[in-house]
């Protein structure tokens, strides 16, 4: 909302020297968020002056145009020309050519004399043209900024006005107004009116604030106005979709007249386009009262007005010029031949006014925010009038701000206004708040006077009435946003100030500290970094094809995902079922970026649906759900596990003075899982992966002793790197991170730790290629007995010296007693059982 | 070092005569050649050779104490005192020598030894956390510091949690100012979290009252990625439920923790605004003492008293309990408290705007 100050000042207090800052920084204090500042001056500045049109002459060019030649005085007749800019003339005629054709001698015009500039830095100086030197320019609304008029320029006599030549046009037109913008939170609706703003100015500033709708007297009707009828059954919530409409009649208007530039001017520095005067009128009272009007078209209208939900089918051609389909639930205004408005959104265009409307039907209505916001919803249709019933008008002021229209349409279209008025609807019950006097006190932690209490009430414009009971406080018709006493509390709290508020740091009881699965994320988290690895945040938000290929491990297989009713980009308009693919698109960036060694990781949650997805319907607010309505609310929620994956790719570091660099390969993502799971404490089971993502040959499939599937490592698949502009070879791992952080041991049992000597064996094996070394390295550990306290494959051979086919692999196995030395008898023993172990399950041949 | 032959025979000279035993100025003279050839010794290697030429077995003075048993018994007290006292000066200054020579060795070998230590390259590099996660864990320890508990709930959210028990009337307009992500099917009325206060529900519901935690986390808005914004973005908010809280409490809460964050000089203001489930509300800024172009007050989020309504969703009663609660966005509080331009590098993943930060923040 854009304040005028000039419009502020008719209405509050406000200092003449007051800026716009000064101003918000008042309305800060109450609550009001300050969004900028809005200078006339800022884009345009004098010598701008009233000049008379001395003589014109009509000169046709070769283009086909006729410019004017004109003679205008800038200065009166005896005065001296005190302004010396070049081109300006000592006489106080200047010279202009002028191509607007609206205007004859002896008309009073703006001259943006030689020295002036106007938006978009359009500089005026005296300048050859047409064969003459023009010094200067006569001036249109849309030159000055103050409208969209380009009819021609601006003639001062049309527009009722006969001020002295020379005379100081900015002032005229009020280009030295400044406003104040100003964010109005969605509660305080009645800050979106010149109205509203005074008062709270007033509050702000402890000043006197003077009611505009005080300020209409509204005259007794001689009889019923225009025929209207209420007829809504079917609100929402019980409440029905129009509770008051006020109908006025002015006739004989003369809607081709001007907008006067003090309405113009403040119309344009609240941010409205100047359209029409009728128009003009409406919404310089809505600005003004906060009551959004409609004008109609009297003697278009046919019949009676009806308000009442659409019928099926019903169609309405907007002001927007849209065709809109009408539904039954939208609230509509309709006389004989169907809808002419969608209630408190837009009107029809059938009976709009225009330049040519002699006779006016003015609506002042009050319409159910909640049947406005749904239709404004439902036909996306955002306008002034909604955003104000959604947030809520006051029901008092329909009347006033209907006078207020008849008047301006009287002062300033030459109407007459008929003496008849239509007032439909029933007053609602005023609300009654109950506050107990200590309440706000206690709340707030201030000791507020009985004073300050009742004091702010009845500033607010509530009546309060002390009872036994406490204050019975009535808040005013304005304020549908008062309803319980905290809200009450909060008028206390800001209008006393919440700077009054102390500060007193309260004792929260013994905590727990961070959970254990908290502690384990971090220390995971942590962990990868101090690895070198480098944490990234990327989007869930991914494509159906990524999902397809990362969230199974079988091409082809129906991928259950979460999807976006209105994402950002409809390519990615599904939550990630894996946290790979937003990993690899980071790391893709990175590489585009000229890094070509990487090591990422990230952890987030995947979403993965379930049989149900969400509940058909939702409780109510302001209760608490029974317990199976809860569970429910949590049985439609998708699965969301936490993920940690990694990607890296290149080598593990630069190459250096002393360095070696290693490039990444399969078995660098196998040993990131396989960190994360030390950090934890957990075994990792690694077997031979397949997935569609990944190098069919070089995944590690990761589980858990249990058998429970919690991951993948590996190169990933060679045609996804090429087709995603990753390098050749780049790999990545991702784990259920919860389920691993659930698998770690809770409690650790200390293990003895024998001092007896090791006893060391090596044992090479020859088998088939096609043997995986971790089975036979369980094999020979299950086969070895206790003695064995580990062992370790430490080489892998297949070329010369083996059989074709065949491949040799090295493990060194340790032997150690709990309770003496042993003999190598004993450790050849076991290793000869390991070696038979391992010979009986793969055929392996000791080498 | 150029050699000096030793005037009585070196390494090198003819052999000399080997001394009688008994014969006092010759085995002098023996003794003078030797500790003239050690003296003159300037290296090990040198040392080796005077200590052969006078010492080895082959030495004048070895070969004259290998006469000293022919020779009689009177002959051979003399000739022992002479020849011990004479081969014990040599062996003497030969071990002086050694010691002197062998450390002049050992230090000639360290500085040999030296390197250029400005060329080593990393060896072990550590990554580096996000600083939205650091960030998010220094929030964390900080409350956790004053007993409070950290809460975390799901991202995909039923749209009573997100809403209707946070007091948002379902066509009240603070409903369309979230910028909500729908799920599809829309009877789902599942949503993308717009702020973590959903979490603030569940902690109600699950925990035993007084409740007072901190649930950091991912939200979600409709809102285009640019320079000041991102579709994706973290929070923290606090709650606090207890009998008698008052705003004044939360203005204190507030204050402990802007201090903490951003140093002593830090202070708190409130400005008036509305939230559903707040009543009343402000609006929290931060002065900030170490901002950028100068201390300066900066919005940092919300808070208010807990809606009596929101209460209720979480059957709290009203009249027994009251509470608090805030909530500010993470990126705003990195971008203004570590001087990022650009909310995109936060979200691109640019290795360099993570390793700048490295672990702490």
């Amino acid at each position: 909302m854009r304040i005028p100050l000039s419009w502020l000042r008719e209405y509050a207090q406000v200092p003449a020297d007051a800026t716009a800052e000064d101003v918000m920084a008042d309305l800060v204090r109450v609550g009001l968020e300050e969004e900028d500042v809005h200078r006339p001056t800022d884009s345009i500045s004098g010598p701008i002056v009233v000049g008379r049109v001395e003589s014109l002459v009509k000169e046709p060019q070769t283009n086909g145009k006729t410019i004017n030649w004109c003679q205008v005085r800038v200065v009166p007749e005896g005065a001296t020309q005190d302004l010396t800019h070049d081109g300006i003339d000592p006489s106080g005629v200047q010279g202009i050519v002028c191509g607007a054709h609206n205007f004859v001698e002896g008309d009073k015009v703006v001259v943006t004399l030689p020295g002036a500039v106007l938006p978009g830095d359009f500089a005026i100086s005296a300048r050859k043209t047409y064969g003459h030197v023009s010094a200067g320019m006569i001036a249109s609304s849309r030159e000055l900024g103050i409208g969209d008029d380009h009819d021609g320029i601006i003639v001062l006599s049309r527009l009722g006005l006969d001020p002295e030549i020379g005379s100081d046009a900015m002032e005229l037109l009020g280009l030295y107004d400044q406003a104040a913008e100003i964010n109005v939170t969605p509660d305080r609706s009645y800050c979106f009116s010149i109205r509203g703003v005074a008062r709270e100015y007033a509050h702000a500033t402890h000043t006197t604030f003077t009611d505009p709708a005080a300020g209409v007297t509204v005259p007794a009707a001689t009889g019923p106005g225009y025929p209207v009828r209420i007829a809504d059954d079917a609100g929402a919530y019980a409440a029905p979709g129009c509770d008051r409409f006020v109908a006025r009649t002015v006739t004989g208007v003369d809607a081709s007249r001007p907008t006067p530039p003090w309405m113009a001017s403040r119309l344009t520095l609240a941010g409205m386009r100047t359209i029409s005067l009728i128009v003009d009128i409406s919404n310089y009272v809505m600005l003004e009262l906060g009551q959004p009007l409609h004008f109609y078209d009297a003697d278009v209208l046919r019949g009676d007005i009806v308000v009442r939900r659409a019928t099926a089918g019903e169609r309405l051609r907007t002001l927007d010029d849209k065709q809109r389909e009408l539904d039954p639930q939208d609230v509509v205004i309709a006389d004989d031949r169907g809808a002419i408005g969608i209630a408190g959104v837009m009107g029809g265009t059938e009976t709009e006014v225009s330049t040519s409307t002699a006779n006016v039907l003015i609506e002042a209505a009050h319409f159910s925010p909640v049947a406005v916001a749904r239709s404004r919803r439902r036909h996306r249709l955002p306008s002034e009038a909604s955003k104000r019933f959604e947030r809520g008008v006051d029901w008092e002021v329909a009347d006033e701000a209907a006078q207020r229209a008849v008047e301006l349409l009287v002062e300033l279209a030459g109407g007459t206004a008929e003496d008849t008025a239509t007032d439909e609807g029933a007053r609602p019950e005023p609300r009654i708040i109950d506050l107990p006097e200590d309440f706000a006190s206690k709340l707030i932690g201030v000791d507020y006077t009985p004073e300050q209490v009742t004091g702010t009430l009845r500033d607010l414009g509530a009546t309060v009435e002390q009872t036994t009971a406490g204050l019975r406080v009535t808040a005013p018709s304005w304020r549908p946003d008062l309803r319980i006493r905290e809200d009450l509390v909060e008028e206390i709290a800001r209008l006393v100030g919440y700077e009054e508020i102390p500060s007193t740091l309260p004792v929260a009881p013994p905590g727990r500290g961070l959970t254990r699965t908290q502690q384990q994320r971090r220390r995971v988290l942590q962990g990868l970094a101090d690895a070198g690895l480098t944490e990234v945040l990327s989007y869930p938000f991914v494509s159906l094809a990524q999902n397809q290929t990362f969230g199974a491990a079988t091409a082809g297989t129906e991928v259950a995902a979460v999807k976006l009713a209105n994402p950002i980009s409809t390519e990615f308009g599904f939550l990630r079922t894996s946290i790979l693919p937003g990993l690899l698109e980071t790391a893709r960036r990175n590489h585009s970026r000229g890094f070509r060694d990487l090591a990422l990781y990230e952890a987030g949650l995947v979403y993965l649906p379930g049989e149900t997805l969400g509940t058909a319907t939702i409780p109510p607010l302001g209760e608490r759900p029974a317990d199976d309505v809860l569970d429910a609310l949590d049985a439609g929620l998708p699965e969301q596990p936490q993920h940690i994956g990694a990607v890296l790719f290149g080598n593990d570091a630069a190459p250096g003075v002393g360095v070696e660099p290693r490039a990444h390969d399969w078995a660098s993502a196998l040993d990131v899982a396989r960190l994360v799971a030390d950090i934890l404490g957990v075994e990792l089971v690694v077997s031979q992966g397949m997935h569609q993502a990944f190098h069919p040959g070089r995944t590690a499939r990761l589980s858990l002793r249990t058998g429970e599937y919690v991951g993948i490592a590996g190169e990933l698949h060679p045609r996804l790197l090429a087709s995603s502009d990753l390098p050749a070879r780049t790999v990545a791992m991702e784990l259920d991170a919860d389920t691993l952080f659930a698998a770690a041991a809770d409690l650790v049992v200390a293990r003895a730790i024998s001092t007896y000597p090791l006893s060391t064996q090596d044992v090479a094996l020859v088998v088939d290629r096609d043997v995986v070394a971790g089975d036979v390295l369980e094999t020979l550990r299950l086969g070895a007995g206790e003695l064995l306290e580990d062992v370790a494959l430490f080489d892998a051979y297949q070329g010369p010296g083996i059989e074709e086919g065949k491949k040799s692999l090295a493990f060194g196995l340790r032997f150690r007693a709990e309770d003496r030395t042993l003999t190598a008898d004993e450790a050849s023993a076991s290793r000869a059982a390991a070696v038979a172990a391992a010979a009986e399950k793969f055929g392996a041949v000791q080498r | 070092m150029s050699e000096a032959t030793p005037p009585n025979g070196g390494p090198g000279g003819t052999a000399p005569s080997v001394p009688h035993p008994t014969d006092e100025a010759a085995v002098q003279a023996a003794v003078d050649a030797a500790l003239s050839a050690i003296e003159a010794a300037t290296d090990l290697d040198m040392l080796k050779q005077a200590r052969l030429a006078h010492s080895g077995e082959k030495s004048p003075l070895a070969l004259a104490n290998r006469e000293i048993g022919r020779l009689d018994k009177t002959e051979k007290a003399t000739a022992g005192k002479l020849m011990g006292g004479a081969r014990g000066r040599v062996n003497k200054a030969l071990a002086a020598r050694t010691m002197v020579l062998e450390e002049e060795d050992a230090a000639r070998i360290l500085i040999e030894e030296a390197v250029d230590v400005t060329a080593a390259a990393h060896r072990r590099r550590a990554g580096a956390r996000h600083p939205l996660s650091t960030l998010q864990e220094r929030v964390s320890d900080i409350f956790v510091g004053m007993g409070w508990e950290i809460a975390e709930g799901p991202e995909v959210e039923s749209e009573w949690f997100n809403f209707d028990a946070l007091n948002f009337a379902p066509d009240h307009p603070a409903r369309d100012m979230q910028d909500t992500f729908f799920i599809e099917p829309a009877e789902s009325h599942l949503v993308m979290r717009t702020h973590t206060s959903p979490v603030q529900i569940r902690s109600m519901l699950e925990r035993d009252l007084p409740v007072y935690v901190l649930c950091p986390g991912k939200t979600f808005r409709t809102d285009e990625l640019d320079a000041t914004h991102t579709p994706v973005f973290h929070q923290f908010e606090g709650l606090a439920v207890d009998k008698g809280l008052t705003m004044a409490d939360l203005r204190g809460t507030l204050e402990h923790f802007a201090r903490q964050m951003f140093g002593p000089d830090a202070a708190i203001r409130l400005r008036p605004n509305f939230f559903p489930f707040t009543e009343p509300s402000a609006e929290l800024d931060i002065f900030h003492p170490g901002a950028k172009g100068g201390p300066a007050w900066i919005e940092w989020g919300g808070c208010g008293m807990v809606h009596p309504n929101v209460l209720r969703a979480a059957g709290i009663d009203p009249e027994e309990y009251s509470g608090f609660a805030f909530g500010m966005g993470i990126e705003r509080t990195l971008m203004f408290r570590n001087d990022v331009p650009d909310m995109r590098d936060m979200i691109e993943g640019d290795i360099r705007f993570s390793e700048h930060f490295g672990m702490e923040i």
